[in-house]
């Protein structure tokens, strides 16, 4: 196969589709026309996913390395790009008076291009690279990516109908930085060029920024110039990472970058890959919102819904998850590794702690993405093939649930005029299709047979077989909160309640979509054990090169009967007791109930509403008590070791 | 261990806990007494007991709860059963905090004060509990090199020598899955003044046998972890065991016995620090002299 025309349709397709979304006029017939480009370029996206991956599986699914020779012209296009994106960042620092913020825009910029015309890439490398781990990601990409953007049609709509009328509609704006992401997002885990990756790196940032800045209140412009400082830091030491890996060796490619650093491990050349890789994996420390930066994901919350989605579960945060995969082999066992590993472990418990204080849906969302994007960041500085494994279906679990959770208490909202936790009492008996998807995606988060828990498993296994017992204690400590804060919340949902029901208004679309999503997390729960055998195996062994099966076979045949009984016994009984004849009585109220469950007679003969309510030791673990802190410990580990990782280096 | 010898292992676990289990909650109930100063009840009550649950008429706040607490005893069956086969300990474990989910949910949707809080304070055992059995798990993984219960009592010696710290914790934490004083604050075998049966409020007839049948049975399967601490290639080491279990088990009753009823506060606090100062340690010089 020497040329594939999918993979540029599939970058630049969504970009294109940007530009028509942005000039389409708002108004109620152009908004129609706009929602149907959208919606047939999403289906258009999804083919083409398909396309690829059918032409990729035709090749015996073997890695495809293409467009090697005569890219220069792709090359200025990505420079201009880079520049483009300076000047948006620059101008909007200018203009909001953050000038301090354009600095980490404009050096790598410069830094950049700079390093492109100086010569110092010395050996033509394939630009795009495919194998099982880009496959994947262009799945995760273009499956929930386009399913948030088929909701958010319909949740923008009534985004500006019911709940913000005073917000400015800019809804071309809105889809415009929604498909250009999802190209950016195409194009950071298709390329191989370490130029190309940087493009596309920092069009997500700036991607993100303008989405948290939407609705232009106050707070959404403070927390959306957090959003850009903190990413852009990332992209400066990504930039500084290329450019010194460069320099040293001419290469210009993520793959020769890991090559390289396995190549060298232990001889004197090693510190050539050491800093390179140390500051890359700080990159990807800062997309993925690990402490001490993880506010700009807490911050990002203030965007409408769908962006919340895509920044959180499929796209902007997984760019981080990919590249450290990708280093994974470079950092078993070395400062990096331990370096980034300890980030993620710390990151995971702490922010299931902070999860529990949190009554807010979205916050509770926002939380515990963080925590487990840190399980995913400590499965890839441990770095063998069993934490890998982990950290995939960890990464697939946790990108369709956490889409499936965000439009789910986007659209609750919609309807229920809140997201509160504690206004979600019963809310299986008053908006039953949402909350029983939201029930559907919260079991995925944490109980059994869905894919966090056999992770756990495994990152547990792997940190005991490297001895590692910081580690140990945290994946110990932090499986107790996460199913804490989870179960408190199914709990909420299934509540028996007397308030009446809530007028559904949420559109069909996001109806689809949360149902799509709903069926797919029962599916990948049920095809877990086959999805190891025909895709992660290989997978691993592209990436460590070892064929060797990571998880025993008696322990998936295990899973495969668990599962059977998860989903059978349940579904069992319970029809078996909708035909018992019961007799039902009112709850027990120590004789005070007022005759319908919902209240009770207080001691001065009046009727109060009976209210119940969950824990949250908001004052022992609230954002304000441990944020700080936390942020204060991971902030030192990272300098002393980037300081010491770098020092050892020379 | 060959495929027979687990299965029929397994379905002696099924088909025998309820019987043991119940055994030993009527000799609970008579050491109670006796402790006391009563006579107490025969040692079959709790037998007379359900089976008189059984014969009561259906009465129910949900109709929800029976399915959610019959899905809760076939979750606890099926870890005692994947214990007893000699499978996966970690993966038992797992499955074990899914069983007691459900029992959460079946308080849960009763939508009753008792019962509400009652599940809340369940919740909070949990998370205190949790980090001691996983970290069982682990230590016997690094004692054992497996974290296959079949392996792990084929070793050459019991491993209550190289984990003292953890059985010390798996111990503390048992007083907590078994309901005793001081940690039962979520429901007690005993008469509950502040939250009336906490967790049970709700549940009666049917339901509350149901309940107590798989309480025998997790008993057993909490028994069974403690003899995976003594058990070891040497037949005689499962007359060893037994008399630890029996030790255990009484200890667990004179505990009961002799404490008042904490705060959970207290509860997770105390748990946590034994969990990382025993199990912690015994983890921490494991490690090291591997």
């Amino acid at each position: 196969m020497s040329s594939v025309p999918i993979v540029p349709f599939l970058i630049i397709f969504p970009m294109v589709i940007a530009l028509v979304m942005l000039i389409i006029p708002l108004g109620d017939k152009a908004n129609r026309v706009r929602n149907a480009i959208a919606y047939i370029s999403c289906i258009a996206i999804m083919a083409a996913v398909a396309v690829l991956v059918g032409l990729w599986v035709a090749g015996g699914t073997r890695p495809i390395a293409l467009y090697q020779e005569g890219m220069e012209l792709a090359d200025n296009a990505t420079l201009v790009g880079e520049f483009i994106l300076m000047i948006v960042a620059v101008f909007l620092s200018f203009k909001y008076h953050k000038c301090w913020i354009s600095i980490f825009s404009i050096v790598p910029t410069v830094a950049i291009a700079w390093l492109e015309k100086s010569g110092y890439i010395q050996h033509e490398s394939p630009r795009i690279y495919i194998d099982h781990l880009s496959i994947l990601m262009c799945l995760i990409v273009g499956i929930i990516g386009s399913l948030i953007v088929i909701y958010a049609v319909g949740y923008m709509h009534g985004y500006h109908h019911y709940l913000h009328k005073r917000v400015q509609d800019r809804r071309n704006y809105f889809f415009m930085v929604l498909f250009l992401l999802l190209g950016a997002m195409f194009g950071l885990v298709l390329s191989d060029s370490l130029t190309w990756i940087l493009l596309f790196w920092e069009t997500t940032s700036v991607c993100a920024f303008l989405l948290v800045g939407y609705t232009r209140e106050p707070v959404a412009v403070r927390n959306s110039f957090r959003v850009l400082w903190m990413n852009l830091l990332g992209g400066c030491t990504l930039t500084t990472g290329i450019i010194i890996f460069a320099a040293a060796t001419g290469v210009n490619s993520l793959s020769g970058l890991t090559a390289f650093a396995e190549l060298k491990a232990g001889t004197p050349e090693e510190g050539l890959a050491v800093i390179p890789v140390a500051l890359i994996a700080f990159a990807a420390l800062t997309k993925s919102a690990q402490l001490p930066f993880s506010t700009w994901l807490l911050g990002a919350m203030v965007a409408p819904t769908p962006s919340s989605a895509l920044i959180d579960s499929a796209t902007m945060v997984k760019a981080g998850i990919y590249m450290l995969f990708r280093l994974a082999p470079a950092m078993h066992e070395t400062a990096t590794g331990n370096m980034v590993a300890f980030v993620g472990g710390f990151t995971f418990l702490a922010a299931s702690f902070i999860a529990i204080a949190q009554s807010d849906g979205k916050k509770v969302l926002a939380m515990s993405t963080i925590s487990n994007l840190g399980l995913m960041v400590a499965c890839a500085g441990m770095g063998t093939p069993e934490t890998i494994w982990a950290g995939i279906f960890l990464m697939i679990f946790h990108a369709v649930s956490k889409s499936l959770l965000f439009q789910n208490v986007g659209a609750t909202e919609n309807s229920l005029g809140s997201r509160d936790i504690e206004n979600m009492h019963g809310l299986l008996y008053r908006l039953p299709f949402l909350a029983f998807c939201m029930f559907i995606g919260i079991a995925g988060m944490c109980m059994v047979p869905f894919g966090m828990l056999i992770s756990k498993w495994a990152v547990l296994r792997s940190s005991i077989d490297e001895n590692d017992i910081i580690m140990t204690f945290m994946v110990v400590f932090g499986s107790a909160t996460t199913s804490f804060y989870w179960t408190k919340w199914l709990g909420k949902l299934i509540a028996q309640t007397n308030e009446p029901k809530v007028k559904d208004i949420t559109k069909p679309n996001e109806k689809i979509s949360i149902s799509i999503h709903a069926v797919l997390m029962i599916a990948l729960c049920v095809l877990m054990p086959f999805l190891t055998k025909v895709y992660v195996e290989p997978l691993l062994g592209e990436l460590f090169g070892t064929t060797a099966q990571v998880i025993p076979t008696s322990v998936l045949y295990l899973l495969v009967f668990i599962i059977v009984f998860f989903f059978a016994v349940p579904i069992i009984s319970y029809a078996f007791s909708k035909k018992m004849h019961a007799n039902q009585k009112l709850s027990y109220m120590s004789g005070i109930n007022t005759g319908s469950n919902d209240g009770f007679t207080n001691s001065f003969g009046n009727e109060t509403k009976l209210q119940l309510s969950n824990y949250y030791f908001k004052n022992v673990l609230g954002i304000r008590k441990l944020m700080i802190p936390c942020q204060f410990i991971t902030l030192s580990v990272l300098i002393v070791m980037m300081a010491m990782i770098i020092g050892g280096a020379f | 261990m060959s495929i027979n010898t687990r299965i029929i292992l397994a379905v002696c676990f099924i088909v025998l806990a309820p019987f043991v289990g119940g055994f030993l909650e009527g000799c609970d109930r008579k050491i109670s007494a006796r402790m006391q100063r009563r006579i107490g009840p025969p040692v079959l009550q709790p037998f007379y007991d359900v089976t008189k649950l059984f014969k009561k008429q259906y009465v129910v706040v949900s109709r929800s709860v029976h399915f959610l607490l019959v899905s809760y005893m076939s979750l606890m069956i099926l870890t005692g059963a994947m214990l007893f086969a000699g499978t996966d300990l970690l993966m038992c474990f797992f499955v074990l905090s899914t069983a007691a989910t459900f029992l959460y949910f079946a308080a849960a949707v009763t939508n009753s004060p008792y019962t509400t809080i009652g599940a809340q304070r369940e919740l909070i055992q949990m998370m205190a509990y949790e980090p001691a059995v996983l970290l069982t798990a682990a230590g016997f993984y690094v004692a054992a090199g497996s974290f296959n219960t079949a392996d792990i009592i084929n070793y050459d010696y019991s491993l209550i020598i190289k984990m003292p710290g953890f059985f010390f914790a798996f111990v503390f934490i048992m007083t907590i899955k078994m309901r005793k004083a001081p940690f039962d604050i979520s429901t007690s075998h005993h008469a509950h003044q502040e939250l009336v049966k906490g967790i049970t409020t709700e549940m009666s007839g049917k339901n509350l046998g149901i309940f107590n049948i798989t309480e025998w049975y997790e008993n057993i399967f909490l028994l069974g972890v403690v003899a995976l601490f003594i058990l070891n290639k040497n037949p005689w080491s499962i007359l060893a065991a037994v008399i630890v279990i029996l030790l255990v088990y009484f200890v667990e009753i004179l505990i009961g016995n002799s404490n008042a009823r904490m705060k959970w506060e207290t509860m997770l606090k105390m748990t946590w620090l034994v969990t990382l100062l025993s199990a912690g340690v015994n983890l921490l010089v494991l490690m090291v002299i591997k």
